[in-house]
This record gives structure tokens, C-alpha cells and sequence, in this order.
């Protein structure tokens, strides 16, 4: 996978952070060094921005930064963690960060499976250790018409499908997210669990497609889906798995779970595409969460603005069709 | 009576109480404790006080039969006109706050989305039964006339409980909850009506003007 140079990943953006906060924020990242202490001086940072408490795990992740991460201002971590989609532990979106305390992120193992050469059970911790951690800073649309800049910590989903070596038949991925009912008291039968996404092998690839385990510098909070998750940022939120423990290799388009639930709603592409609308609401525009109560809401971009890194992935294809 | 005595007291308890959903709605707003998605959660909360207000008024009819407390009848018409207040505060918080009165994008939801389209006919349909709530409207209208104008409050709250069903992702937990309210209300009055028939009692209609004290 060719690395891409960093002004070609440089979105244009409408709405790029102002100048000055852009070169303060630069500054204070750029004058410490990218160590775990560093980290940690940034989450005090944020941390004074929002008295709040908030659930999160306070583990402190070391990590590089990455030319892939967005420059607008992140939302709050306040935010981030209390207004989530985990159903699992409730469908109303302040549930999760209330009910997911019961899930145990530790041991957890999860199993590569399926069409490649080294099937295997890694160990979090082990596979936490495959590829140097990275700050992504990427925008996260939601399908229900709302955003978020969130700053995972991860790497790149492909350095793991190199490990596991997936055969030629290998066409599609599929992420399971665990089912637990002892953990997940609150899960009621709303979705048909376990959850399920996939992806096409060549999206799983993609150099922006990020296994993540942690956010603003610290390990994952339960509710944004620890100890593992994947962020797809062109795609709907929903397309990006939570708490995965199988990752399958497969040969057919897997099924997946919202597009069991509705399958003329949630295609199995769900890319952001203001121009294809939801068959209840409009794609058209999003409400930015933490704009604060008179914000107006914001035009969508085609594939929530990373066309230019993604677009070729989709040439000749129909959107409209498949969506 | 002691107790008919009471009732203006008690509408004036009731008057101040059913604003409290919005001083509690303001408080918040005022502390910046809406949430993640502020507002995202005053649309919420003013569409269920508008559906729990439009409910009650619609329970008057059934607890003053069951309960024989003809009295009841002076709080229809203010639970009535407080959903009709948080229905409007709800159309308006998606037009204003939500949409900042941008016509172009607004209008076309309201033919093109089923459940804007439901929502707008229950608020719509809520709008000629608030302008003719004044006893001078029922006197001008006729009782006959007024009566069956406001049953256009039955086809209202069906529609308010249609969009609330129509925009949830998956969970149907709460509309389910307010449909099958809404279905005990309007099947009371079904039951009444073929139970009337039966004994000989003309109708069920209750009484249009409020007795004044």
C-alpha cells in the first residue's frame, strides 16, 4: 500500500479550525515530546477544559502522530463518552456510558479466522503491540445525522491482515463485536446479536481503516467500544465494529447487522454520501456535536471528506445503488 | 360541594405544574446540562410533554366516567391547549433551533419524510381546535359543531403517535408505550359508544361548555 505524502492528505475542509487556535494547538502538541508523560499532559489539558468526571479507563497509551489526522478541534472528551450507539448496554445513547462498566476488557483474546494462512487467537495486549500507536484524529458521522472529531489511538487494520497472511479467496472481512448477556444486562433483543460489520478486503486495507484501543492518549472506554474497535471515517459510524473478538476472512459478502434489521436503510457500503438520503431523513447536513445549542447544522461532505484518499475505491461503481 | 370548591385552586396547581417541563427544560439549558446534543434533547422532551399532554386531555372523557368526577371535565381544555403549547415549541425547536429556518431545507421534509409528515398533521390538526378552545368559539360554533370539529383530536394524537414510531432507529419500546395508552383511550370511547347503543342511552357525549362555578 503506496504511503501517501502529507500535503496530498491535508483535507480541503470548510470549516478548518481558525488560525490561531490551529497554531496554538500545534504549538502545545509540537513542543512536547510524544511520550506517554507528554500524553498524559495533554489529558490534564483536556481534562481542565471539562470538570466533569467521565468514565474512562486512565491508562496512558504511548503514541506518534499521524498525517492522516483531521486539524479541526476535537469534541470534547465529556462528549465523546456520554453520547454514544453501543446497544448492547442500551439504546438510548447516555446508557452505555452508564451501563458498560460491567464489560471486562481483560483477558480478551480475539480470533482471526477464515480465509488466511495463520489463523490465530492474539492476546489484546500482544496484538496492542503489532504496530506503533498513532493518534488519528478523524471525523466520525453518525447515520442518525450528527458528528464528532474524535482522537483514536490506533494503527492501521492492515498491519494485521499482513500478519494473518488472508488467502486469495479472501474477499471480505467481517468484525464480530462479543455477546455477553452477564456483561450485557441491558442488551434486551433489539439488534440480532452478536453484532456483525464487514468491509470489502481492499477498504479493510486502506491505509485510513484504523483498529483503534484508545482515545484523547488513554486506552479505550468501555462505552466507545474497548478493548478493540475499528474506526472506518468515510462510512457511518454503525459500519465501525466495537469490542471485536472475531475478525473473519471471508470469501462471500458478509451479513451485517443493520443491514439484517433494514436492509433497504443500511446498505452494506454505508458510505457518508449527502446526496443519497436515508429512506426516513436527509444525509444532506449534520449537526456537530458540542456547537452548542444555537450551532447550525453543517453540510455533509461525500465520504464525510476523505474522497480524495477514497473515492478511487468506488470508481465505476453506483452509489445510489450501493449504498 | 367542597370539592367543586377546590377545582379553581386546583386548576391553577395544575396550570403551574404543567409549565414546570419547560422552567426544567430552561434551567437546564441555562446550567449547559442538554447533553452532548442539546438540541436533540429539547426536540425530545417538548414531543413527549406535547404527547403526554395531548394523552391526558384525552383521558379526561374515560376517569370522569369511570371515576363518576364530572368536575374533571374543567381540565380538558388546559391539558388540551398545554399540548398544543409543546407541540408548537417542539415544531419550532426543529424548525428554528434544529434547521435555523432554512425553508428549503425544512419544506421538503415535511412531503418527503412519512414521519415529519405525520408530526406536522398532528400539530396541524391541533391548530383549529386551540383557536376555537375559548367558550366564545363553542358558543358561536354550536355545541353540535364544536364537538365534532375536536374530534379531529383523535386523528391528532394517532398521527403524533405514528411519528413518533415512524423516526425511531430499531427501539419501538417507547412509542409502543404511548400507542398502547393512546389504544386504551380511544377504545374506551369505541366500548362506551357500543355499550351506549345497546343500553339505549343516547351517545356518550359529554357536556362542551364547562359549567361555570
Amino acid at each position: 500500500m503506496v504511503i501517501k505524502k502529507q500535503d496530498e492528505i491535508n483535507l480541503p475542509y470548510s470549516e478548518v479550525t481558525p488560525k490561531k487556535v490551529f497554531f496554538d494547538r500545534r504549538k502545545f502538541l509540537g513542543g512536547m515530546a510524544l511520550t506517554g508523560a507528554a500524553a498524559f499532559a495533554g489529558f490534564e489539558a483536556f481534562k481542565m477544559a471539562q470538570p466533569e468526571e467521565v468514565a474512562h479507563a486512565n491508562t496512558k497509551l504511548s503514541f506518534g502522530k499521524s498525517a492522516y489526522s483531521d486539524t479541526e478541534k476535537p469534541t470534547l472528551l465529556k462528549d465523546i463518552t456520554s453520547y454514544n450507539n453501543y446497544y448492547e448496554f442500551g439504546t438510548d445513547k447516555d446508557e452505555p456510558a452508564r451501563y458498560a462498566g460491567t464489560l471486562k476488557t481483560r483477558p480478551w483474546t480475539v480470533a482471526i479466522e477464515g480465509e488466511v494462512k495463520k489463523p490465530q487467537t492474539m492476546d489484546i495486549d500482544s496484538l496492542m503491540k503489532l504496530a506503533p500507536l498513532e493518534e488519528r484524529i478523524y471525523r466520525h458521522r453518525c447515520v442518525e445525522g450528527w458528528s464528532m472529531v474524535i482522537p483514536w489511538i490506533g494503527f492501521p487494520l492492515s498491519a494485521l491482515i499482513d500478519r494473518a497472511q488472508p488467502t486469495s479467496k479472501a474477499r471480505y472481512v467481517q468484525f464480530i463485536t462479543l455477546f455477553d448477556r452477564q456483561q450485557m444486562p441491558h442488551a434486551g433483543n433489539v439488534l440480532d446479536w452478536p453484532y456483525s460489520e464487514g468491509l470489502r478486503m481492499d477498504e479493510a486495507m486502506h491505509p485510513l481503516t484504523i483498529l483503534v484501543f484508545g482515545l484523547y492518549g488513554e486506552v479505550l472506554p468501555n462505552q466507545n467500544g474497548a478493548p478493540v474497535r475499528v474506526h472506518v471515517p468515510w462510512k457511518y459510524g454503525f459500519k465501525s465494529a466495537k469490542s471485536i473478538v472475531k475478525i473473519r476472512f471471508v470469501e462471500q459478502q458478509p451479513e451485517t447487522t443493520w443491514n439484517i434489521m433494514a436492509p433497504n436503510e443500511y446498505g452494506f457500503y454505508s458510505n457518508v454520501n449527502p446526496e443519497v438520503d436515508h429512506p426516513r431523513w436527509s444525509q444532506a447536513s449534520e449537526r456537530v456535536i458540542g456547537a452548542g445549542l444555537f450551532s447550525a447544522r453543517k453540510p455533509t461532505q461525500l465520504f464525510n471528506g476523505y474522497g480524495k484518499l477514497v473515492a478511487n475505491l468506488y470508481s465505476g461503481m453506483d452509489l445510489r445503488k450501493n449504498y | 360541594m367542597s370539592r367543586s370548591r377546590l377545582i379553581p385552586i386546583v386548576k391553577v396547581v395544575v396550570f403551574i405544574a404543567a409549565l414546570l417541563p419547560l422552567v426544567w427544560l430552561v434551567w437546564k439549558a441555562l446550567h449547559e446540562d442538554l447533553g452532548a446534543n442539546p438540541v436533540e434533547f429539547i426536540t425530545h422532551a417538548t414531543g413527549d410533554w406535547a404527547l403526554t399532554f395531548l394523552l391526558s386531555s384525552l383521558a379526561i372523557t374515560p376517569l370522569r366516567k369511570i371515576a363518576k368526577f364530572s368536575e374533571l371535565i374543567r381540565f380538558r381544555r388546559m391539558l388540551g391547549l398545554y399540548g398544543f403549547f409543546y407541540a408548537s415549541l417542539h415544531l419550532l425547536t426543529f424548525v428554528g433551533l434544529d434547521h435555523h429556518f432554512a425553508w428549503a431545507e425544512v419544506l421538503p421534509d415535511v412531503y418527503k419524510r412519512p414521519f415529519v409528515t405525520a408530526g406536522f398533521t398532528a400539530w396541524l390538526l391541533m391548530v383549529p381546535l386551540a383557536l376555537t378552545s375559548t367558550t366564545w368559539s363553542i358558543r358561536k360554533l354550536g355545541g353540535k359543531n364544536w364537538q365534532r370539529l375536536h374530534r379531529l383530536v383523535y386523528f391528532s394524537a394517532i398521527a403524533a403517535v405514528v411519528h413518533y414510531w415512524w423516526l425511531v432507529k430499531k427501539d419501538i419500546t417507547d412509542p409502543l408505550i404511548y400507542a398502547v395508552i393512546l389504544g386504551v383511550l380511544l377504545g374506551f370511547r369505541i366500548a362506551a359508544k357500543f355499550v351506549g347503543r345497546r343500553s339505549g342511552s343516547v351517545g356518550s357525549s359529554s357536556p362542551v361548555v364547562a359549567p361555570r362555578p
